[in-house]
This record gives C-alpha cells, structure tokens and sequence, in this order.
C-alpha cells in the first residue's frame, strides 16, 4: 500500500497533470547555496484570461505544503482547490476580469522541481542532492515563469503563510516587476520558535526507519509515520488555543468513559492522527524538509545589511498587509514590523488586523473581514493600474 | 473616533488648505472621511494612521491605504518631510504627549494641519464658572471619567505651543459653532472665546 501510494505522488512529481514549463540546460536556475539547478520544471494552473495589456496577472504564492491547484480540484486529493472560497468566477479574486496565475513551488512536489523529482545525472529521486532550496530561489523561479507569460508587471501578488513570504521577496527582488502585494499572516523571517517547531517535524520524519537518509523511494518505502506526527505537531500551530478548545474541548472520541490506555480517548487526538494521516498521502516527506527550510532561512532584513526598509527602499509597490489576533505562528507584531519598515520607505501601505479565533489557519476560511480587505485593496489598486471593472 | 463625527465641521476647512495631488498623512484617520474626500475632490496620494481597529478595517475595505497605529508610538518610523502634509484633525487632545506628537508632525510633513476643539469656547468656560462641572456638549459628548480626550488646551495655549516647538502659523481658522469661520481679522482673545474649534497650518 505505501508503494502504492509512493508511486501515486511520483507520477504528480515528473509528469503533473497540470500544465508545466521545462527549462533546459540553457536556462538553469541560479540557487543561493551556490550551485544552478540544471534542468528544472515548473508546474503551474492559470485561471482567466490575460488581457492584451497583460496587465491584469495576479500571481498567487502558495504555503508549506500548499500547491498551484489555487482554484480547482486538486489531483491527488480530489478536493477543492486550496483557496476556491477567494478565488473564482464571480469571486472576490474575479477570474472573469483578472488572470490568476499559480505555481507549485521549487522544492515542492506536485510537479515542480523538487527533492521527489528524478535527477537526471542518476535517474533516481534527487532525495537529500537537491541543493537547500530558499523562498529567493522559489521567487527567481517563478519570475522566469512570469517572462514565458509575456508579462512584465503582476498586477498583484499574493500569498499566505510562506507565501506571504514569496510576496514580500517578490516585492524586494523585483519592484518594478510588482503593481501590488498582498502578504497575509506572514513576517520578514522565521521567528526562534517557528524555526524549532520546524526543527522537530524534520527530527520526526529523520526519525522514522522508513526514511533512510532521505532514500526511502529507493526501499519501496514512506516514513510516513515520523511524516505524520510532524504535520500533528506543525497543524496545533496554525490553530489557537481558543478555536481547539471550542471546536473539541475535553471531548471524548466515541466513547463514553476513558480507557485507561493510549488510543485516541479525546477527539482532538483522533482529529490530529486524521491530519497525519490524510497529509501522508498527499506529501513528500522530503519536500516537507526542504520547504520548512526555506522559512527558516528566510530573513529580509539580513539580506539587506540588516535594515528591513532597505528592503524596500524606493518601492511604488502599493501594499496590503493582513494579520490574525490569533495567529501565534505569525503574530501580529511581524506585520506591524513590516508595516513600519515599509512607513520607514515611504510606501503606501494598508494593514489589517483581523480579530478572530480561528489561528494561522485563518487566512484559508471564510473570514468575511479578510474578504472585504482584499476587495478595497485589490479594487482601488485596480483603479490605480487603469483595469476596468 | 475622539469627537462626535456629525460635527467634523472642520473636515472641509481642512481640505481647502490642501493643494490637488499632495501627499498627504492623516493622522487619526477615523472612519476614512478626510482622505476619502481629499482622494475624491483633490486626487490626492493619502495614507492614513488610525487607532481603532474597526475603522482602519472599514478604510481598507473602502479602498483607502491605512494602517492601524497610534499617533503616539508609531509616528517615529516615518522619514523627514515624507509628506506634503501631516493632518492631525481632532486628535491631538486625545494624545498622551500632544507636544512630541506636534513635533513628530512637523517633521513629517513639509506643512502640518492640525484641528481641535477648543477649550476657551464660552460654553466651556460658562459650564465650569457656572455649574463648577466639566463640559459634556454636543461637540464634546463624554464624561469626564470616560472621555478619550485627555489633553485639552484652548487656541491660545496651542499657539503658545507652537511658538516653543519653533512652528510657524501660515494659517489659522476659528469655527463656531455651526462650522462658519469666524472673521479673519479677529484678535486671539475674540477666536479664543467664541472658536467652538481651530484649525492650524504649520510649517518648521
């Protein structure tokens, strides 16, 4: 069953059933860790039609262990696409008028290049020989996906989580290149804790037997287990403790008593072992290393002498930051430091924070209050880039 | 929100000291009104900075580039003369230090527009030297004990506080109390006893 199951996510890793670019020898991806990734593809879907302006592209940047079906249903799992409540004909995010543009990440493994892919030179899994992959590299990637679509500037770029940090890099790296940005529950770098919540999943999945030094294809295997209960651990931190304590409380799982042993008594054990479960058979352990690595390697301001504003210096990006009361992950205070770095910049910026109790986790649901924020922003910005309604 | 919104009477005084394509920073920006209207009517490059969370959400939702902050903490992370204009519009009594805040809109802005209510208003003073209690007007509709308003001065102590910060008057208007100016070429002492609120141009 594990083979099987292997097997399943390999034929999304070289051939997705999504469109998908290939760049060959003569267009290399330059890494930060020094080394040019060489060939690579990049899987992507697009939603809308551009104009004849090609100025209505928005560019959505996805999370974690987030993929490019944005907005229609997902392949290997057979749901929603990730952030259809925001995304769609007729929706906030109008696919009649804008072109939505989104990519699977380098590193992923939904048919981007990542640790899953075959490598040439071998003809195995890369496994552990792809290089560190940063969220700089995954940017670079993704604006050699923006050249292939003709486009010169994105109207918006926007993303969550890890994607917010792909928006804030796209912002930085390419200014001119960016109308509008939009990062939502994210910060300018990993915080200590992130980093050590990372750390653990990654011990949990190096833990397990079945993952051989990261070659566990090659032993017809998954380290599912230690893959599970890092996405156990890492899911607690996109809720709070308020919305787990509403959504199960002490509750008991189809029982009435305590049994006096280690199954799953309370429900929010049986919830988690269902997200480490359901997460095992979607995701690529490996690329679960290399994208927490990313975040944890990400740090704005260090890329730029250590001052966040210069990050930014002389940007005409307008921006839109949005946070969550109850995100302990990326608490408000990241925003609010974004926000007076981008002041410190001159830029023109808009941020809300959003009182809910719902966690990190927040900016995928339905909160009408994100909603009507990303309406305004992306409304009057259209406004600004002369895009009709 | 620090004063009745129905009586932001100053909200055009305001605006008519604004040239067509400022930059301008409205401090304590409340429900959006001033940038709105500047945005509208003078195609303005506004930001503002607001303390309530409900009224930077309903800012941004209406399209206006806003940020929750507080006048006191957050103006330092601004860059010298960023903008054309600092407007602080029945906010300062509502500071905790109106005079490192006057400073810091002086510093931001090539020109500050600062708006407020003032104290030295006869129904002010005939509410203390009669009733011996705090005024609650419809201007100023809070109880002492609940009054965001905390440092109320009269016209005359703002221009002394400008003379010490080194500020310029460029301009200054007196409001009664249905919003009419008051004439120009009246003395400080007539504007301070029947100015129900002023209206400052600033420049250093």
């Amino acid at each position: 069953m594990a083979v099987l199951r292997a097997r399943k996510t390999n034929n999304e890793v070289d051939q997705p059933s999504s469109p998908v670019l290939r760049f060959g020898s003569d267009k290399p991806l330059k890494l930060d860790a020094g080394t040019l990734l060489s060939p690579f593809q990049i899987a992507y879907q697009t939603y809308g039609t551009l104009n004849d302006a090609r100025s209505n592209a928005i560019l959505v940047c996805h999370a974690l262990t987030g993929d490019q079906h944005v907005a229609s249903t997902n392949p290997v799992t057979g749901k929603p696409g990730w952030w259809e409540v925001l995304i769609g004909p007729g929706k906030i995010i109008d696919t009649n008028r804008f072109f939505v543009i989104c990519s699977n990440v380098i590193g992923g493994c939904l048919g981007s290049t990542g640790p899953a892919s075959t490598n040439p030179a071998t003809d195995k899994p890369y496994g552990l020989d792809l290089p560190i992959i940063t969220i700089r590299d995954m940017v670079r990637a993704q604006q050699m996906l923006i050249d292939h679509f003709g486009i010169e500037k994105l109207f918006c770029v926007l993303g969550g989580s890890m994607g917010g940090m792909q928006v804030l890099e796209w912002a930085s790296s390419y200014p001119e290149r960016v109308f509008s940005a939009l990062p939502i529950a994210t910060g300018a770098r990993h915080s200590s804790q992130n980093i050590a919540f990372h750390e653990v999943g990654r011990q949990a999945v190096m833990a397990d037997p079945d993952w051989h030094g990261g070659k566990y294809f090659e032993h017809g295997k998954r380290p599912e287990k230690g893959l599970a209960v890092a996405r156990m651990a890492a899911h607690i931190t996109y809720l709070s403790e308020a919305a787990l304590h509403r959504k199960f409380g002490r509750n008991l799982q189809d029982r009435e008593a305590l049994t006096f042993g280690f199954d799953a008594d309370f429900q929010i054990e049986s919830y988690l072992r269902h997200q480490g479960m359901t997460f095992v058979d979607r995701f690529d352990a490996n690329s679960y290393l290399y994208m927490t690595r990313s975040m944890d390697y990400f740090d704005l301001a260090a890329d730029h002498g250590g001052r966040l504003a210069d990050a930014f210096a002389g940007t005409k990006t307008r921006f839109c930051l949005v946070s969550f009361t109850s995100d302990w992950l990326f608490p408000t205070e990241e925003s609010r430091s974004i926000v007076h770095a981008l002041n410190a910049a001159g830029a023109s910026v808009s941020f809300v924070e959003i009182e809910t109790d719902r966690g990190h986790d927040a900016f995928l649901l339905d909160e009408p209050e994100l909603f009507a924020a990303i309406n305004g922003f992306i409304g009057s910005a259209a406004r600004a880039r002369g895009l009709s309604a | 929100m620090s004063v009745n919104r129905d009586q932001r009477v100053d909200l055009e005084v305001v605006a008519n000291l604004i040239p067509p394509q400022s930059r301008v920073l409205d401090v304590g920006s409340g429900d959006g009104s001033l940038l709105e209207l500047l945005q509208d009517t003078k195609q303005v490059d506004g930001r503002g900075l607001e303390l309530s969370q409900r009224g930077v959400n309903e800012c941004v939702a209406r399209g206006l580039s806003v940020i929750q902050g507080d006048a006191d903490k957050d103006l330092e992370f601004y860059p010298d003369k960023g903008f054309d204009f600092v407007v602080l519009s029945q906010t300062l009594q509502a500071t905790r230090n109106p005079k490192l805040v006057l400073d810091e809109l002086l510093r931001i802005g090539n020109r500050a527009i600062v708006s407020f209510p003032n104290f030295g208003h006869w129904r002010v003073r005939l509410s203390l030297f009669i009733q011996g209690r705090m005024p609650v007007t419809k201007d100023l509709p809070y109880s002492w004990y609940d009054t965001p308003n905390i440092h109320f001065c009269t016209i005359r102590d703002f221009v002394n506080l400008c003379d010490e910060l080194g500020a310029t008057v460029e301009k200054a208007t007196a409001l009664d109390a249905a919003g009419q100016k008051i004439g120009l070429s009246m003395p400080w002492w007539f504007w301070n006893f029947f100015g129900q609120q002023a209206v400052f141009l600033l420049k250093r």
